[in-house]
């Protein structure tokens, strides 16, 4: 469904991305896992237009989205939680929802917009109970299922998820991390970011490693979670224990 | 026969070709990391692996030779610290320094899912009894398909190499319906069962799967007309993982279906290097696209075969590579003519009384090359009319002529009177060589 090949991505002068190619097929959970600075938001922002790649392609369901506008992006199919939410702080929980379906036409608004957001107040009942507080007012677990909601309102069929876990509790990000695999069930592939190698790897399909702008090492997901240099590529090299939970 | 991993073998080849460039990009990422002798050949060429972005740009890397490997004795090659490996094997040769293959967890783990897919693309089940006589130790085709037959599930009788008569005792005995050796040993049974007067019934064995030596497709019918079996063929490279890479599969038995989404095939021109098209014949270059603890980059095989890439009706997309029958060091040059092991089995076939074993002998005399051909015969053509002798030996000198354009002398020897292990078919007697068994 989604094909990145040798995609590099330039920060000014600076290669942030040195030629990463991966694949994510219908209906899978992908993650991609590696250290901070390996490179993990900005193959999801050159994903989502956020930024080109200056070599390389990316296409989604066979047409080429690399290089095009985030809005044009969103409206093929994708759509994107940003690292750190970013939640409309002084709208509220419903008005952030409703945003999320901006891009879709009156009549398609009318016609799905009652039941979309019925489903994402049954994923996530945290929200129809707070539907009317100013979404700045929320909890970061609750933000986190707000930016989630919002991702889902524009009816995508592939969600990029950047790193989900980031400043949650650990039992907050558990119950993020609960609800994911039931994105398969509603027809969405999912291609997720994470620090917490060991969460996502744990949900994931399959899985591809960043090390410093490069796929180091990809494969199915049981057999990664096993491998030291894994671990050692989340973690930079030399932190050995930390690896636990 | 069931595909074993029908996701993997029946893969769209737009699909395969994408995953087969994600493998190389962290093949070539890690080997510049972890592995000092690519780090230097991509320093010594001013490249970096990122510039690897399609699979054809893999020919700006240059070829890896077994010598390399060998320089690397014994751990030098290995991109993983050796705690993380946990299994070492090493082709042990008398005269030469070993190279030496290690596997990580994961690395036994593909390993035993290629064998698996090889054996049950020959034909093994979960109800099947196999027998492996291939010796266990150092060497990977042992353990190699004992892996893969367990997981299948069949029987496995883990016999080792050994006395033919103990092979046919258990065979009998544990009712074995599925050999794995070398087509040579697989001879020597056959024969053996004709010189106790054994009847094929008495044993139960419907299937070999058979390799580790050359092998034409006369002795495959042979060893299917006297075992009374099916035979498949299987390719191994046991410098870097063993038997796996490509196995033939039993309904078609038209070519070797390759493992292409573990191993990067390339053929080509053995003296330029370049790379040939799909079709052509040619030294087979082997990169791994999974293997973690032994990354190898353009690795020459020695191994003569072209590639096809178009689907089986087995339903495998995977690209068949044509059965080996000789090995670039087979090749001899004489009188500007290159002489190969395929050419001397095809003037040899269909030639009534002629055994399937022989030998080359070439020499040189003052300034001319001679080529001598020794090949076993039957024992009513030695003991039969004489005229009949004569005539079959000049009716196979004339052919010879014609085919290599050099006067060529035949002697017929005895049947069973020429070596069988291990043998350099042609023997170069102007560069010193012997028939003693040359070593892999």
């Amino acid at each position: 469904m989604l094909v990145l090949t040798s995609v590099a991505t330039y920060y000014g002068s600076v290669q942030a991305l040195k030629g990463i190619s991966l694949h994510v097929n219908r209906g899978e959970i992908v993650a991609l896992i590696g250290a901070n600075g390996a490179g993990k938001t900005t193959t999801l922002k050159t994903i989502s237009g956020i930024l080109s790649p200056r070599r390389g392609t990316v296409t989604f369901e066979g047409r080429t989205v690399g290089g095009r506008s985030p809005e044009a992006i969103v409206r093929a199919g994708i759509s994107q939680v940003p690292e750190g939410r970013q939640v409309f702080g002084p709208l509220s929980v419903k008005d952030n929802l409703l945003l999320g379906a901006y891009h879709l036409s009156w009549r398609e608004k009318r016609a799905r917009l009652r039941e979309n957001l019925e489903r994402v107040y049954e994923l996530f009942p945290v929200l129809l109970e707070r539907e009317q507080q100013p979404g700045g007012t929320l909890s970061g677990g609750e933000q986190q299922m707000l930016a989630i909601g919002r991702a889902l309102m524009a009816e995508p069929r592939l969600m990029l998820l950047d790193e989900p876990s980031l400043g949650l509790a650990p039992r907050m990000s558990k119950a993020i991390f609960g609800a994911i695999p039931a994105f398969r069930d509603r027809g969405l592939t999912v291609l997720l970011v994470e620090q917490n190698a060991r969460a996502a790897l744990q949900i994931a399909d399959r899985a591809y490693v960043l090390e410093t702008g490069r796929v180091v090492m990809e494969g199915v997901a049981q057999e990664l979670l096993s491998q030291k240099e894994v671990q050692r590529a989340y973690l930079g090299r030399g932190y050995q224990q930390v690896w636990e939970e | 026969m069931p595909i074993w991993n029908p996701r993997a073998e029946t893969m769209p080849r737009v699909d395969l070709e994408q995953l087969q460039l994600e493998r190389l990009q962290v093949t070539a990422n890690r080997a510049w990391e972890g592995v000092p002798f690519y780090r230097r050949r991509f320093e010594a060429l001013g490249l970096m692996p990122e510039q690897i972005r399609s699979l054809e740009d893999l020919r700006q890397l240059p070829l890896t030779t077994k010598e390399d490997l060998r320089s690397g004795y014994p751990y030098d090659m290995l991109a993983v610290p050796l705690r993380e490996v946990v299994r070492i094997h090493a082709p042990w040769e008398t005269s030469s320094t070993p190279t030496v293959a290690g596997y990580t967890k994961n690395d036994l783990r593909h390993w035993r899912e290629l064998a698996a897919r090889v054996l049950s693309a020959g034909g093994l089940t979960k109800d099947d009894v196999i027998q492996i006589s291939f010796t266990y130790g150092l060497l990977t085709d042992a353990f190699g398909l004992h892996q893969g037959a367990e997981e299948i599930g069949a029987s496995v009788v883990p016999v080792t190499a050994g006395a033919v008569e103990q092979q046919i005792s258990i065979m009998q005995d544990f009712r074995t319906t599925a050999l794995v050796g070398t087509p040579s040993y697989a001879l020597r049974i056959a024969e053996a069962l004709e010189e106790k007067g054994l009847p094929r019934s008495s044993l139960h064995l419907r299937w070999a799967m058979l390799g580790g030596e050359p092998w034409a497709e006369n002795a495959r019918r042979r060893v299917e007309s006297q075992l009374g079996i099916s035979a498949t063929d299987n390719y191994r490279v046991s410098e870097i993982m063993g038997p796996g890479v490509a196995g033939e599969c039993k309904e078609q038995k038209n070519g070797l279906h390759v493992n292409e989404d573990h191993f990067l095939c390339e053929i080509i021109d053995p003296g330029s290097g370049e790379v040939l098209p799909p079709g052509q014949m040619g030294e087979l270059v082997i990169t791994t696209l999974t293997k973690e603890a032994l990354p190898v980059i353009r690795y020459r095989t020695r191994d003569l075969t072209s590639l096809d890439p178009e689907p089986c009706a087995c339903g495998r997309t995977l690209a068949r590579m044509a059965r080996v029958s000789s090995r670039t060091d087979d090749l001899v040059i004489v009188g500007g003519v290159t002489i190969s092991p395929t050419q001397i089995e095809s003037v040899l076939s269909g030639v009534e009384g002629i055994e399937s074993h022989y030998q080359v002998f070439v020499d040189g005399v003052g300034a001319v090359d001679r080529v001598q051909v020794q090949v076993e015969v039957s024992s009513s053509l030695l003991t039969g009319d004489v005229r009949h002798l004569l005539q079959t030996q000049n009716q196979l000198r004339q052919r010879f002529e014609e085919a290599l354009g050099l006067p060529t002398e035949i002697k017929f020897v005895e049947a069973r009177s020429l070596s069988r292990e291990g043998m350099r078919r042609i023997i170069d007697r102007r560069k010193g060589e012997s028939s003693h068994p040359a070593q892999q």
